[in-house]
């Protein structure tokens, strides 16, 4: 019986690896196949869409503008959260609860509503639309799961070593500064990643709050209507999941660490 | 919350630490309340502008009249509203099986496994569509196989620009974000509480409906909220792999603040789903809080 049931489980795990990888996969394989067209049979090993990708000069624009996004928008998101989360694990204030469901807010409200509700913002107070206005969308969306993810690390540690500090004689920020931010380090990294990675990727907020500069998947949506260019669109495709999938292994091990030192302390 | 209050450091007069306190909840409160708060009220004066540019008085209520008395909008929501309900009850009947596998059949590889399947979460949302859009394509892999088969004769888009391409696209989207939740309530369950139900004589099949699946509804329900969500307010997928056909009510707030260029209108939409979000989640939150951050003691 319960054998049956895991080799059962077994094929129906790998069924869903494969319905799940090969897309994946298979952009990635277009992107070395030697044609136009996306069918199959394959047609030959090329680099050339690789050695395109490097000369075109709006699309590495698009990649410098999401880059320089995702950086600003994940740091500030990042402070921003990093400072509430500090506020709500470790204060109990009146208006917490308030703050609270104010601030996870934006995880809940489809991003087509808060897209089209900061395009009215702007253009009432007549911003115009560039990167800032992008990053501001970034920011909001990403500083709920920064609050969330080091509030939950701070949450596994009791008061008592701050309280230990300040006995021994250091001030509050000093504290704060050498033994609350390195205990939430690993989350603090680990939600900057997650930002970034969010920011990079984004669409439908850049896409309503993108001025004359695009982000790179407003570029590619804008390729994606003309079938010659689907090869780089694939390409470029291809360049960001293997660069995605290093970021996320890299962001994985460090929560690893991170939570492998987690004292519950008290 | 029933908690008691917690202050950081007892030696501190109440003074100081609300200063402090003060510090680090200012900043992102500002932000929240520019950024967040304020363009949802003045989303919400928009609705009674008279055009997309115009001043906001004298207030006109043409975006309500021509919301209200068109039919099709509330019919597009509906079944906007049913393909993210099937999105939802999809992915969490096709995450729920390798879940129980995972926890209960692989032991320690659990995580890495789990891992390999939910990688494709972390690419570009936009570049999984897309792939989506090069399977079901005419030309496509999907098309290619069925011809291949002899199951269909030329070339023919069947499955792409339709309603049944949208869905299966957001399943596909969504399935490792329900698996995560899912995942994460039965690794909480106790294993002694299946060989309880097996002394006391259950059945497997007993066991996992008087025993595990309860215990994982809460998994189930958070994972229902966040594939349900976001799936309502969908406007890219449809445009991409769904054509006509396949149009979703966020489709037509988009096209308000694109082609249609009634801003009035749009807005009004887009408070509509704010609002339908919005009880939802509230009522959903009664039962299952996802929000709740413990105060350290």
């Amino acid at each position: 019986m319960r054998q049956t049931g895991k080799w059962l489980g077994l094929g129906y795990y790998l069924l869903l690896l494969l319905f799940l990888q090969l897309p994946i996969l298979l952009l990635i394989v277009f992107s070395f196949n030697d044609s136009v067209l996306l069918v199959f049979p394959l047609r030959g090993f090329t680099l050339q869409w690789y050695r395109e990708l490097l000369q075109a000069t709006e699309l590495i624009n698009a990649a410098k503008n999401s880059l320089l996004i995702g950086l600003v928008s994940s740091v500030v998101a990042t402070v921003l959260g990093g400072a509430a989360a500090i506020a709500i694990a470790r204060y109990n204030f009146p208006g917490r609860e308030f703050f609270l469901n104010i601030a996870t807010l934006p995880l809940v409200i489809p991003y087509v509503v808060l897209a089209v509700a900061l395009l009215i913002l702007f253009q009432a107070l007549k911003i115009e639309l560039s990167l800032w206005t992008i990053m501001i969308g970034h920011t909001i969306i990403n500083m709920p799961y920064v609050m969330l993810i080091v509030a939950a690390r701070l949450s596994g540690f009791a008061n008592n070593l701050e309280e230990a500090a300040m006995d021994l004689g250091a001030t509050y920020w000093g504290t704060l500064m050498r033994v609350t931010l390195p205990i939430s380090m690993p989350a603090l990294v680990a939600a900057f990643l997650s930002s970034f990675t969010m920011s990079f990727d984004e669409f439908s907020l850049a896409f309503f709050l993108a001025g004359t500069q695009n982000t790179l998947p407003v570029y590619l949506y804008s390729q994606l209507r003309f079938p010659s260019r689907l090869p780089l669109a694939v390409t470029t495709a291809a360049v960001v999941i293997m660069v995605s999938v290093v970021i996320l292994l890299f962001s994985e091990w460090l929560r690893r660490v991170g939570t492998s030192r987690t004292g519950k302390g008290g | 919350m029933g908690r008691s209050p917690t202050l950081l450091l007892a030696q501190d007069t109440p003074v100081e630490n609300k200063r402090r306190l003060f510090a680090l909840i200012t900043p992102p409160s500002v932000f929240l309340l520019f950024f967040f708060m304020v363009p949802l009220v003045i989303m919400a004066l928009y609705t009674m502008k008279e055009s997309s540019f115009g001043p906001l008085f004298p207030l006109s209520f043409e975006a309500f009249r021509s919301f209200f008395s068109n039919p099709a909008y509330f019919v597009l929501l509906l079944s906007s509203s049913q393909l993210a309900l099937f999105t939802a009850l999809l992915s969490i009947l096709l995450a729920y099986p390798v879940s129980y596998y995972l926890v209960f059949y692989t032991g320690s590889r659990r995580v890495i496994l789990l891992t390999l399947l939910i990688l494709p979460a972390w690419i570009s949302y936009l570049l999984r569509v897309l792939a989506w859009k090069v399977i079901l394509g005419s030309e496509g892999l999907l098309n290619q196989l069925l011809i291949s088969a002899g199951l269909i004769e030329n070339g023919a888009p069947i499955l792409l620009f339709s309603q049944a391409a949208v869905l299966i696209t957001l399943v596909y989207v969504w399935i490792p974000f329900a698996a995560l939740p899912i995942f994460a309530a039965m690794e909480r369950i106790d294993p002694r509480l299946h060989e309880a139900a097996a002394d006391l004589g259950a059945s497997p099949g007993v066991t996992f409906w008087r025993v595990t699946f309860p215990l994982t509804m809460p998994g189930v329900a958070s994972a229902f909220f966040f594939v349900f969500i976001p799936t309502l307010g969908e406007w890219v997928t449809p445009n991409l792999v769904g054509g006509v056909s396949g149009i979703m009510y966020g489709n037509l707030i988009q096209d308000q603040f694109g082609r249609a260029l009634n801003w009035p209108l749009g807005a009004l939409m887009s408070m509509v789903l704010l609002v339908l979000v919005g009880v939802f989640s509230y009522v959903f939150n009664r039962f299952i809080p996802i929000t709740e951050v413990p105060v350290s003691s």
